[in-house]
């Protein structure tokens, strides 16, 4: 159930995005979800795409600094309550979450949870009926 | 005003006796006291006594940063601990910093020097003086206090930085002096500027400035911005502190005081003395220091020297503002920062690269330091708690043992160019 997650360290400078999607149309790569988190002068893109492996790799040899993490991604209802349904059960079981970014389509949403403890929140997540994709839900779509 | 007319007006024989009578009694003591100078005079085959007169010191061993370094802390002082009454220090150029002892008598003197270089200004009883150099182990607060106080001046000890209550003392002490960085002393121009302080109730007539290298451009804007005439002193901690060398009222180069500080300009490649008036390294030897005496000590400062009785009658040597650097210390806010006391730094970080870029700017007058660094490939977290843990940690180390607050960048890996032979490490927007 753990789904991998490339993360990309960025300059704050024009076009360094561009040349990322660039490296990973060139490879086609799919990005299914993605997320920016900015610092002052540099940030984080976080990306859930199809062959992270070959996207670290083609990634590396372009040198940017690429890293692969362990997330989870849940599948939850599109209505009010949903996500606190879920964080509720990791609360419940003190897992911390360090950073989640979501997206919604129809009646559903997807959700990609990243904490330290992530196998944990796994496994809590799946006793608890909570959907969560697995690799081959995502990869290569 | 001359306050020591019979030695900042001595004719050149009579300044000759005098460093050389100080220069054989000081060869005599080192020799006596100090191992590492044993050693160097006896490499060169010169015996105590052998020196009788200043022309021979071109025959002398030099003594360079690095010595004090391998000496540290008190290899070098030639006087027992219990003469020794003050310690300062300044950067090194690694993590430990190059420090000097005085004695009693060398407070003294260094009080005498400053009184001289204050007279030079015109300043006496009847100013007040506002020291805004740090107080500290920086030579400049304390340095410029003494000799303050033996011209009759009346001292204000704010020390550095405080903007607002620097302001609040100028207008209701109502100063006349201000003495402080040339760089801090443009930046408290703009702030009274900025704040609109009414200008008549400033009573600033004199600045006297130092410890960073400064342009005449700079000059004539801290002279407009705050109505003043504006003095270079020079000094170094190594050869005494602030008072080596003063301008007086024509602004034609520093008086170097030659009767305590003997000067050359060598050729910093072959190390050979150059004559009057060619650009070269200007070296110091503090003669009549009894706690710490160096033999021809390297500054790395670039300039040139002259001999010319000046118009207001000094026979002085004087010393033209530096040219620059023979080697690659930067001083940023007064602060000397050697590139090789960053590297090793970021040495002791396991989670840097020792791959780092130096980015000196002067801003409104200040200057600033940004430290580009590398992350180490095994410290990569893409979460930014992480990354700004490491650059807090940089940064903190980094104000720890250089005095300064440097703004830590964090770059791309292998952004930083590798070159096979000296690194480019520094770039420095500055225009000084």
């Amino acid at each position: 159930m753990i789904i991998k997650q490339i993360s990309v360290f960025l300059e704050d400078k024009s076009g360094r995005l561009t040349q990322i999607t660039k490296i990973l149309a060139q490879h086609d790569i799919n990005i299914t979800a993605l997320s920016i988190a900015d610092a002052t002068d540099y940030g984080i893109i976080r990306m859930i795409v199809g062959r992270p492996e070959l996207a670290q790799k083609v990634l590396k040899e372009q040198g940017i600094a690429v890293q692969l993490t362990e997330v989870a991604c849940m599948v939850i209802p599109n209505k009010p309550g949903g996500l606190h349904a879920a964080l509720q059960i990791l609360t419940d079981h003190n897992i911390n979450i360090d950073y989640l970014y979501a997206f919604a389509d129809g009646n559903k949403a997807s959700v990609v949870i990243r904490s330290a403890s992530i196998t944990e929140a796994i496994s809590v997540l799946q006793k608890n009926k909570m959907k969560l994709l697995q690799t081959s839900d995502v990869y290569q779509i | 005003m001359i306050w020591d007319r019979k030695i900042e007006c001595a004719s050149r024989d009579e300044m000759h006796k005098i460093q050389s009578t100080r220069l054989n009694a000081m060869v005599e003591r080192i020799y006596k006291h100090v191992p590492f100078y044993t050693k160097k005079l006896d490499e060169k085959g010169i015996k105590p006594g052998d020196i009788t007169d200043v022309s021979q010191l071109q025959y002398l061993p030099f003594t360079e940063k690095n010595d004090l370094r391998d000496n540290y802390p008190f290899g070098l002082f030639t006087v027992p601990q219990e003469e020794i009454v003050r310690i300062h220090a300044s950067s090194g150029t690694t993590g430990k910093p190059t420090v000097v002892g005085y004695t009693k008598h060398d407070i003294d003197i260094w009080t005498e020097v400053v009184a001289r270089s204050l007279t030079m200004a015109h300043i006496g009883k009847h100013d007040i003086l506002q020291i805004a150099y740090g107080y500290g182990l920086f030579t400049g607060g304390l340095g410029l206090h003494y000799g303050a106080e033996r011209v009759g001046a009346s001292v204000i000890p704010i020390s550095g930085g405080n903007t607002a209550k620097q302001i609040t003392l100028l207008e209701d002490f109502k100063s006349t002096v201000l003495a402080c960085t040339p760089s801090y002393a443009a930046y408290l121009g703009e702030a009274i500027k900025k704040n609109q302080i009414n200008p008549k109730h400033i009573a600033l007539k004199t600045g006297v400035f130092g410890a960073e290298p400064w342009t005449e451009e700079l000059r004539n804007e801290i002279q407009q911005l705050l109505s003043i005439e504006a003095f270079d002193i020079y000094g170094l901690s190594e050869v005494i502190g602030p008072g080596v060398s003063m301008e007086c009222k024509h602004h034609c180069g520093n008086h170097i005081f030659e009767d305590h500080f003997i000067p050359e300009i060598i050729d910093p490649e072959t190390l050979e003395v150059l004559p009057y008036g060619e650009i070269g390294e200007l070296v110091f030897t503090p003669v009549s220091k009894e706690a710490m005496p160096l033999l021809r000590y390297r500054t790395r400062d670039l300039t040139r020297l002259h001999a010319e009785t000046c118009a207001c009658g000094r026979t002085l040597v004087r010393m033209e503002k530096c040219l620059g650097r023979s080697d690659d210390m930067l001083i940023i806010r007064g602060v000397n920062v050697f590139p090789s006391q960053i590297e090793s730094i970021l040495l002791e970080i396991p989670e840097t690269s020792p791959h780092y870029l130096l980015i000196v700017s002067r801003e409104k007058n200040l200057d600033s330091l940004e430290i580009q660094v590398e992350i180490a490939e095994a410290y990569w977290s893409d979460e930014i708690k992480d990354l700004e843990n490491i650059r807090k940690k940089i940064s903190n180390a980094v104000s720890s043992i250089l005095g300064l607050t440097a703004s830590i960048k964090i770059v791309e890996p292998q952004s930083i160019a590798r070159s096979e032979g000296k690194a480019k490490r520094v770039i420095d927007n500055r225009k000084i």
